[in-house]
């Protein structure tokens, strides 16, 4: 497919009024004031500053050193390790997310909003313990190893692995992989669907050139979603991974822990690399933002 | 036009819950056919042409297809094609790429692909219209792409769903004209749904008349409307007076006390029936010339006519005439016995759903 | 038939995978262990001795105030916001919405940073305030972007028609559009509310060593285990929202049935 046409596609447009920006009321812009004030306040001049300490020394002389710190074979290790757990992750929660938004969708449960209930209940149990009873399950006295005991099968051995780190990623990140995917699917007219049939699609056929490629919003907010998070994460991998796993994330917490703020801005600097990245491909692809949520 | 039966609609039976949208309906299309499913909304007019299309599976009887039973066969095995309602184009693809859709699937060769696409393009009057994107186009534009990707998979038939509801009027008339000369152009049998009954007598060839799941009849744009087999009919399409009457014997009947001759014979003597008489079939004129007389009570301009409302045997009787006759005036009823037409009074509710035959 | 067994089996095992944490987690709330890896029989000890944990009452107090200030705060900001955001110029619009993306797709642990670093730099003391600012700032785009979708379904003759019947642009904006609106407005306040509860994060870094929400309170326990009351605690606040979900979801669902059988006539 060309990439005009990618870069053409967009939820199809609900059936309601045309008019895009919506009531017309002229003094409305002056609402936003208050926003953005917050926003230079708080969003944008923050980012500042911490370009600014990523790029000086404590005595204010400008420096590349702070950002050259992630050639350090350990930081690099550990830049490396989150990007191959966080895009390992990130597959896994697409492949897991995709087959779940479909089924929800088909279902055709009325009621949009228990479906986003259910995924989003359990956010109200504190993440940090969710990700803790994760330890209970997977340890050495686990509960997967006590059942595998119980069928006189060989026990494994998951905690403090790179495998528990992406459990525990999949686990916590994967809501924010089914909701964009699933408000998509849902916006899909099922008529363009029809007609596909109509015109001879199979199965198959229809799902690969028409829902896939409608539904593609929906998947690149998904995989910003959770890579993001699952690349720069270190309370993941303190809890999962004890001591042994360390990632960009936890290097970055360290560094601010023992008040090496410079090197850890630095750091924090490579690593909005990889974000704007990301960002610069979601706003290609959703430029409302609207599947998001 | 041949008598051969092309699609065969046999005891059609379809319900969502409790809700019984068809209900034992039995019709036949034949090759070459502009036939319309005309009816209020809910009649399953719509529901027949999914059943047609096979996005519907009915609950009892069969779908035949070139004498093949293809009840159970999905759509993309059958040898029709659909316009939909809201047009249902690919919103991610290229108008090319919307057209050749149904040619790639059936791997048919580039060059084919593309002559096609030239041809379908021109046939619809887009020419040139190749790259633009679904989107940029206007609905009536996007419409006839709708068509153009339906037709270049050279179907037996064609299914359109309300295909021209959501375009202006001007327009409306304008894609009438254009799907005629498409249907001529093509020779291929077009299966067309709408509630406008302008729009079905305008394109027709047969009109089958279809309310709450049931035919109420079936015939040419003439048959139907002049000689309506039932009071739903008659109020449905175009307006009518429907008055209740008796029919004294052959060619006479009885209207609030007064006696018409009619053309109708074979109704028995004395037997209560449904008259329906059309307001231009009406002639307004002299209070003596008149078989009864009136009072116009209300006089509004049509464009084409005026419509007037004539008080006479205690009766609103609706008038469509060139001639104008101010609010007030004393007039005579005059109907021709040919302008007529009676029939049978439903016996119940259910009998009001008739069996018809072609 | 088979295909649908498999698609329920395959929803119930992600359901499963999603709430065996949470399901734990209310087991251990009962267990009379104090460790977390045995089970030591049935008790309730840890839901009485929650109240009178001081430091846990603390850190829930100020969980609970820095959420719904939070997102009461967001919410009006927010929701004024996207008024404005939709009533704007395709270039402005896409700029104010590209900037409210930031925060939602910006790494928590690079806006918690940043945050600290304003706050250090302005020589601004860490603690109630900050947490305070951080979790505003983080909230605004979940109101925007639930608010959002709501405007562009008004109809946008509805407000002109107010004010054609002689309403002034105040009370028609709040007599014609913010009921319209309103369930987005809810929607947004409800998941403001919960992202705070949940941030541990930006809480981290802006926090400084007074004060502790309930997150940085585990996050100090992690290494040395668990108080079993934080697991009482945690189970009374999931028990009470599931509870509450439920009974608006049943609200709901009379009034939807209502709706279905109006379409189906």
């Amino acid at each position: 497919m060309k990439l005009r046409n990618v870069l053409k596609t967009r939820t199809p447009k609900s059936p309601v009024h045309k008019s895009a920006s919506g009531p017309n009321m002229p003094k409305a812009k002056w609402l936003s004031f208050p926003y953005i004030v917050w926003m230079i306040g708080f969003i944008i001049i923050p980012l500042v500053v911490i370009f600014y300490y990523g790029l000086t020394t404590s005595d204010s002389t400008f420096t590349l050193n702070n950002i050259a710190l992630v050639m350090d074979p350990i930081n690099l290790k550990a830049l490396k390790q989150a990007l191959e757990l966080s895009l390992v992750s990130t597959v896994i929660c697409l492949l897991l997310a995709y087959p779940l938004a479909m089924i929800l969708n088909k279902s055709k449960m009325n009621s949009n909003s228990f479906i986003v209930m259910i995924i989003i209940l359990p956010m109200w149990m504190n993440f940090l313990l969710r990700t803790i009873a994760w330890q209970n399950i997977l340890e050495k006295t686990g509960i997967i190893n006590t059942i595998l005991n119980f069928f006189k099968l060989p026990t494994v051995n998951i905690i403090n692995t790179p495998a528990a780190i992406i459990l525990g990623m999949v686990y916590n990140f994967l809501p924010f992989m089914v909701l964009p995917i699933y408000n998509v699917l849902i916006k899909i007219d099922q008529d363009v669907i029809n007609a596909a049939r109509d015109l001879g699609a199979n199965g198959m056929q229809t799902f690969l050139k028409i829902i896939l490629p409608l539904s593609l919003p929906g998947v690149i907010s998904g995989i910003t979603m959770v890579f993001v998070p699952s690349l720069t994460t270190f309370v993941i991998s303190t809890i999962l991974g004890g001591n042994k796993i360390v990632l960009i994330g936890n290097v970055i917490e360290q560094q601010f822990r023992v008040g090496n703020w410079h090197a850890g801005s630095g750091l924090s600097l490579v690593l909005m690399i990889f974000i704007l990245i990301s960002m610069a491909i979601l706003s290609k692809y959703d430029k409302e933002g609207s599947s998001l949520w | 036009m041949t008598d051969n039966k092309l699609i065969n609609l046999v005891n059609i039976t379809k319900s969502y819950g409790d809700n019984v949208v068809l209900d034992d309906l039995n019709l036949y299309i034949r090759e070459n056919e502009f036939v319309t499913l005309l009816g209020p909304s809910g009649c399953g007019k719509t529901t027949t042409l999914r059943i047609i299309g096979g996005f519907e599976t009915p609950d009892k009887g069969q779908v035949i297809f070139e004498g093949k039973d293809i009840t159970k066969v999905p759509p993309n095995e059958r040898q029709v094609n659909t316009v939909f309602q809201k047009y249902a184009l690919f919103n991610h693809m290229t108008i090319a790429e919307n057209i050749a859709f149904g040619l790639k699937i059936k791997k048919k060769s580039k060059a084919y692909i593309q002559d096609k696409i030239k041809y379908a393009l021109k046939l619809v009057n887009l020419d040139g219209f190749e790259n633009r994107m679904p989107d940029s186009l206007s609905g009536g534009q996007q419409q006839r792409i709708a068509i153009a990707r339906a037709i270049v998979n050279e179907p037996k038939v064609l299914l359109l769903d309300e295909p021209l509801g959501a375009l202006d009027l001007k327009l409306r008339q304008d894609m009438q004209y254009e799907l005629i000369r498409l249907k001529n152009e093509l020779g291929i049998t077009f299966v067309y749904v709408t509630h406008d009954q302008e729009e079905a007598l305008t394109m027709s060839d047969t009109i089958v008349v279809m309310n709450q799941g049931y035919i109420q009849q079936i015939g040419t744009p003439e048959e139907i409307y002049n000689e309506p087999k039932n009071a739903f009919v008659a109020d449905f399409i175009g307006e009518s007076n429907i008055l209740p009457g008796i029919m004294v014997e052959d060619k006479l009947v009885n209207i609030f006390g007064v006696n018409f001759v009619c053309v109708d014979t074979g109704f028995g003597k004395n037997k209560p029936v449904d008259v329906v008489i059309r307001p231009e079939d009406i002639d307004l004129v002299k209070p003596e010339e008149g078989i009864i007389k009136g009072v116009v009570t209300s006089l509004i301009f049509k464009g084409v006519h005026y419509e007037m409302e004539v008080h006479a045997c205690d009766h609103d009787w609706l008038v469509h005439s060139t001639d104008l006759f101010p609010v007030g005036t004393e007039v005579g009823i005059w109907v021709d016995p040919f302008d007529i037409q009676i029939m049978n009074k439903p016996e119940s509710e259910d009998e009001e759903a008739v069996e018809v035959e072609l | 038939m088979v295909k649908k067994f498999f698609e329920r089996f395959y929803v119930g095992l992600i359901i499963l995978f999603l709430y065996a944490p949470i399901i734990i987690l209310i087991l251990l709330s009962f267990n009379s262990s104090k460790s977390r890896a045995k089970w030591g029989g049935f008790t309730l000890r840890w839901y009485r001795e929650l109240f009178k944990n001081e430091s846990i009452m603390n850190a829930l107090y100020t969980t609970l105030i820095i959420a719904v200030l939070s997102a009461l705060i967001a919410t009006i900001i927010g929701t004024a916001a996207a008024i404005a955001i939709n009533s704007m110029k395709k270039t402005p619009r896409t700029i104010m919405i590209a900037i409210t993306n930031i925060p939602m797709l910006n790494a928590d642990i690079v806006t918690g940073i940043s945050l600290m670093l304003l706050f250090v730099a302005l020589k601004f003391t860490l603690g109630f305030t900050s947490v305070l600012i951080s979790h505003i700032t983080f909230n605004i785009p979940y109101v925007i972007l639930s608010v959002m979708p709501k405007l562009k379904q008004l109809n946008p003759h509805t407000y002109e028609a107010a004010l054609d019947l002689g309403a002034t642009p105040l009370y028609a904006f709040f007599k014609v559009i913010l009921p319209d609106i309103f369930p987005g407005v809810l929607t947004g306040f409800f998941l403001a509310f919960t992202m705070s509860l949940d941030d541990f994060v930006i809480t981290h870094f802006t926090k400084g060593p007074q004060i502790n929400t309930l997150s940085t309170k585990i996050y100090t326990e992690v290494r040395k285990g668990i108080k079993p009351e934080i697991y009482a605690l945690s189970t009374l606040m999931f028990v009470t929202v599931l509870l509450l979900l439920i009974i608006i979801n049943r609200k709901n669902d009379k009034n939807a049935n209502k709706n279905t059988i109006i379409s189906k006539i």
